[in-house]
């Protein structure tokens, strides 16, 4: 029998009783469903990190002072004094390709504006950050290199300290702050930029010379300073960049080779993939249990086939008598078995696609339409299908003719 | 040549540790044509036989020569196209497919013909032997709105699409009032007398075997009468001698 005339008979075999056809592909539709929205979610977080993480800068290079890994005594990242002004003029001398660099010390304190006060991230850095970080001013200007030069009590604030400070939408540049009873001058407010890579509020934070941090707010001595922010001159580059940074720095700090290194040199690249993982992770997780229910699927497809040969042994009898050969029952089975593993996934990644788009318009939460999950789950339906589909077939196909015709 | 020649065919069945001697050596022969009646009680081995004529089963002994080939070592696959394209059946329960319309039941042996057969062609095929069996105007109605004759009628429809050698068919009244008995019968001597195709009838009820051409009678395993009649035709030209005595 051709494999046209085949899926013809099983068709209609499976139109015979539409009630049971459609209860079993719902074992398959929900299975199904399931697993293209588990998988949507996972991707949509991802793609989420990746878009934050792309808008704080996709050459960025962290240089921290420190490291976890550094000796008996643990000085936790950013702790230990070393990382030095000197050693910025180093990298921007020897590593070509760090196009842009800003040396960071930030501090955390308690900001006062005439009747309103705000506890936030004092970030001292240099003037090429608003470059490195791809990072817009709204009103007024970043501070510039005279200002870094004398240690200026200049401010320009992230939007959430100003609308904390001044009201939202306010423009405060011109208007003093107080910040550890000195008194600072607002000269530039950030365009708003929403959560950073870790999650962190990007947008509440004072950027201040990194010398004034230094000199007026810190009040410690001399050049010792917490962080290098860099971007490479191209995102390709970026591994090479940071190697070479790491050199730079271990020559400019005479640690011989087999010491560790007393920094850290972090690339947006690793942390794109710390992040990804994590979500990968989950993802698959969730994929993973919700593959549980595509299983259960599959053994109700397995059930039912099982339950109707033996309810069809006559008819099994029938078709052998009227010529039908082992391999034609068996194939009428099991494409029954596939197709009814096939339409129920069919459905079910229509219903899963519905289901995320649903998430996202009314809960807002981020999906992705995953491709190569929708293969996966057909393919996964199809073998199902195969897999659960072919015992029951089998049983079918060994029948004896005269026994089936008995059959009451 | 005759259609069906059966020598010394034995069916042994080993149920543990006895062995049943369903047929025990038994010797036919059927020519084309012919309107034979294979009677017997129940436990004579005819169903044992008739499994055998009708490629459902294989005897363990001896030799069955379907249209001069031997069929009686045949493989199950091979078996099975022999009964798709040599053996009509008709069967007491009828054996339709329910929810499955008249046509769609008729066309079923073609699906499974060896080469495969167009759609259309396997419609007009079936509507062809539905109108034969006078059926025309119910090739849409499923098996529950049609009577039991019309049901049998459908299945004698089906046995025949495939214009077989033989027709096969087990207690084809068993299941029928007398009245369309007679009918199913009729069918069966029309089809004979018409399309020369070679009937088999198998039954347990002497009235019944008394329409064949030919009355073979089984006992334990074994031919114990072979009768060729003069009954329907006879009868009728004495009907036909009464009627004009009178006329």
């Amino acid at each position: 029998m051709s494999l046209f005339a085949t899926i013809r008979v099983a068709l209609k075999a499976l139109g015979r009783n539409k009630l049971r056809t459609g209860l079993t592909m719902l074992g398959m539709i929900i299975g199904v469903s399931a697993v293209i929205t588990m998988v949507a979610l996972g991707r949509g977080a991802q793609e989420e990190i990746e878009t934050q993480i792309r808008g704080a800068g996709t050459n960025l290079i962290r240089v921290r002072a420190g490291n976890f890994r550094r000796g008996g005594v643990s000085m936790g990242v950013g702790g230990a004094p070393t990382l030095t002004v000197e050693d910025v003029e180093a990298i921007r001398e020897a590593v070509p390709g760090a196009q842009y660099l800003a040396a960071g010390v930030s501090t955390r304190d308690q900001v006062i504006a005439a009747n309103r006060n705000w506890n936030t991230q004092i970030e001292g850095t240099d003037v090429e950050l608003p470059l490195i970080r791809v990072w817009n001013i709204d009103r007024g200007a970043f501070f510039n290199a005279s200002h870094v030069r004398s240690a200026a009590k200049v401010a320009v604030l992230g939007s959430v300290v100003r609308d904390n400070l001044f009201g939202e939408g306010a423009d405060p540049v011109g208007e003093r702050i107080r910040i550890r009873n000195q008194s600072f001058q607002v000269i530039g407010v950030m365009a708003a930029k929403g959560a950073g890579g870790f999650g962190q509020d990007q947008d509440d934070t004072i950027f201040t010379p990194y010398t004034t941090v230094q000199k007026k707010l810190r009040g410690r001595d001399g050049t010792n300073i917490s962080g290098i922010t860099i971007s490479a001159d191209s995102p390709d580059n970026i591994n090479f960049v940071a190697d070479e940074i790491s050199a730079v720095l271990r020559a400019q700090h005479d640690l011989p080779p087999g010491e560790p290194d007393d920094f850290m040199v972090r690339t947006q690249t690793d942390v794109t993939t710390m992040r990804s993982q994590m979500t990968q992770t989950m993802t698959g997780l969730l994929a993973g249990i919700a593959g549980v229910s595509l299983i259960v699927g599959g053994i109700g497809i397995m059930n039912i086939m099982l339950v109707s040969v033996t309810e069809r042994t006559r008819e099994i009898g029938l078709r052998m008598a009227l010529g039908a050969k082992g391999r034609d029952v068996l194939w009428q089975f099991l494409v029954e078995a596939i197709v009814l593993s096939l339409v129920g996934g069919v459905v079910g990644i229509g219903l899963g696609f519905g289901i995320s788009e649903g998430l996202t318009s009314i809960l807002q939460w981020p999906t992705a339409f995953p491709a190569d999950a929708v293969a996966l789950a057909v393919g996964f339906a199809a073998a199902t299908g195969i897999f659960f589909g072919f015992y029951p077939a089998r049983q079918a196909a060994r029948l004896d003719p005269i026994e089936s015709l008995r059959f009451e | 040549m005759p259609v069906i020649a059966v020598r010394n065919l034995a069916k042994t069945y080993s149920t543990g540790a006895v062995d049943v001697h369903a047929v025990r050596g038994v010797s036919l022969d059927i020519p084309a044509g012919e309107f034979v009646s294979i009677v017997g009680p129940s436990g004579s081995g005819k169903s044992t036989f008739m499994h055998i004529l009708g490629c459902l089963d294989r005897p363990t002994r001896g030799s069955y020569h379907l249209e001069g080939r031997d069929v009686s070592r045949l493989t199950r696959d091979q078996l099975a196209e022999v009964r798709n394209s040599k053996i009509g059946f008709v069967f007491q329960g009828f054996n339709l497919l329910a929810r499955t319309s008249a046509l769609d039941n008729v066309e079923l042996p073609l699906l499974y013909r060896g080469g495969g057969m167009r759609a259309a062609d396997r419609r007009r095929r079936a509507l062809a032997v539905l109108d034969a069996v006078g059926l025309a105007d119910r090739v849409e109605h499923l098996p529950n709105q049609l009577s039991g004759g019309q049901q049998q009628r459908v299945a004698i429809a089906r046995a025949l699409v495939n214009e077989p050698a033989i027709l096969l068919a087990d207690e084809p009244t068993g299941n029928l009032d007398s009245a369309t008995s007679r009918e199913v019968l009729d069918l069966f001597r029309r089809l004979n007398a018409e399309s020369g195709i070679t009937v088999i009838l198998i039954t347990h009820d002497h009235a019944i075997a008394r329409h064949g051409d030919r009355v073979v009678e089984f006992h334990d395993g074994l031919i114990v009468r072979d009768e060729r009649r003069a009954s329907e035709r006879a009868a009728g030209s004495e009907m036909q001698a009464a009627a004009q005595t009178t006329g």
